[in-house]
């Protein structure tokens, strides 16, 4: 494990070399891409990425929780989540350096 | 929303660039982010969410069929976290 940090920049840079657009179009793009996926979640709907990974949402009803540290019970409220289902090429390439 | 419905959605916003173009665009930057977590990096995108990966240690399971036990082998799995904008985005309503 490394530990290095990609943000946007990383992205933009990507795509400027790789697909020889402009760092301009390639940052607006790369902000484009989040936010309709964003929109799209907004909108109740889930976003699948194919041979990479769904976002699916879940409602998640009320519930008691506890503040960790200091003990008090607090009620979480009923919250929309979204759920990360990464794709079996994904898992895959992540395991390849364990074997 | 699919990769394909996602590319029309780009293309609708930059009519200027070559729909080939938008497609490498969306390749790129899941490619990206899927070998960045294949080297045990992080993929931070703020406002939307955090990829990273976290390590399940071997353990001892069993076939719940036969009730065997079986040696489960350390495994990595990537995770997302949303990120603040988009949990408030979510939750405004």
């Amino acid at each position: 494990m490394s530990g290095e940090t990609i943000t946007r920049a990383h992205l933009t840079e990507a795509i400027h070399n790789q697909v020889g657009l402009s760092r301009a179009d390639s940052a607006q793009l790369v902000e484009s891409v989040l936010d309709e996926m964003s929109k799209t979640l907004e909108t109740g709907l889930s976003v699948k990425i194919s041979s990479f990974a769904s976002f699916i949402l879940r409602d998640k009803s009320k519930r008691v929780g506890r503040n960790p540290r200091t003990g008090i019970e607090a009620t979480i409220t009923p919250r929309r989540v979204v759920l990360f289902r990464p794709s079996q090429l994904l898992r895959k390439k992540i395991n390849a350096k364990i074997k | 929303m699919t990769r394909s419905e996602l590319i029309s959605k780009l293309s609708k916003i930059n009519p200027q660039l070559y729909q080939q173009d938008l497609e490498k665009v969306v390749v790129t930057i899941f490619d990206e982010i899927m070998s960045a977590l294949a080297r045990g990096d992080r993929v931070e995108l703020r406002g939307f969410g955090t990829f990273s990966v976290k390590t399940r240690e071997a353990r001892l399971a069993r076939n719940p069929r036969t009730g065997e036990s079986v040696k489960v082998k350390p495994k990595a799995t990537p995770a997302f976290r949303m990120g603040k904008e988009l949990r408030e985005r979510l939750n405004s309503k």
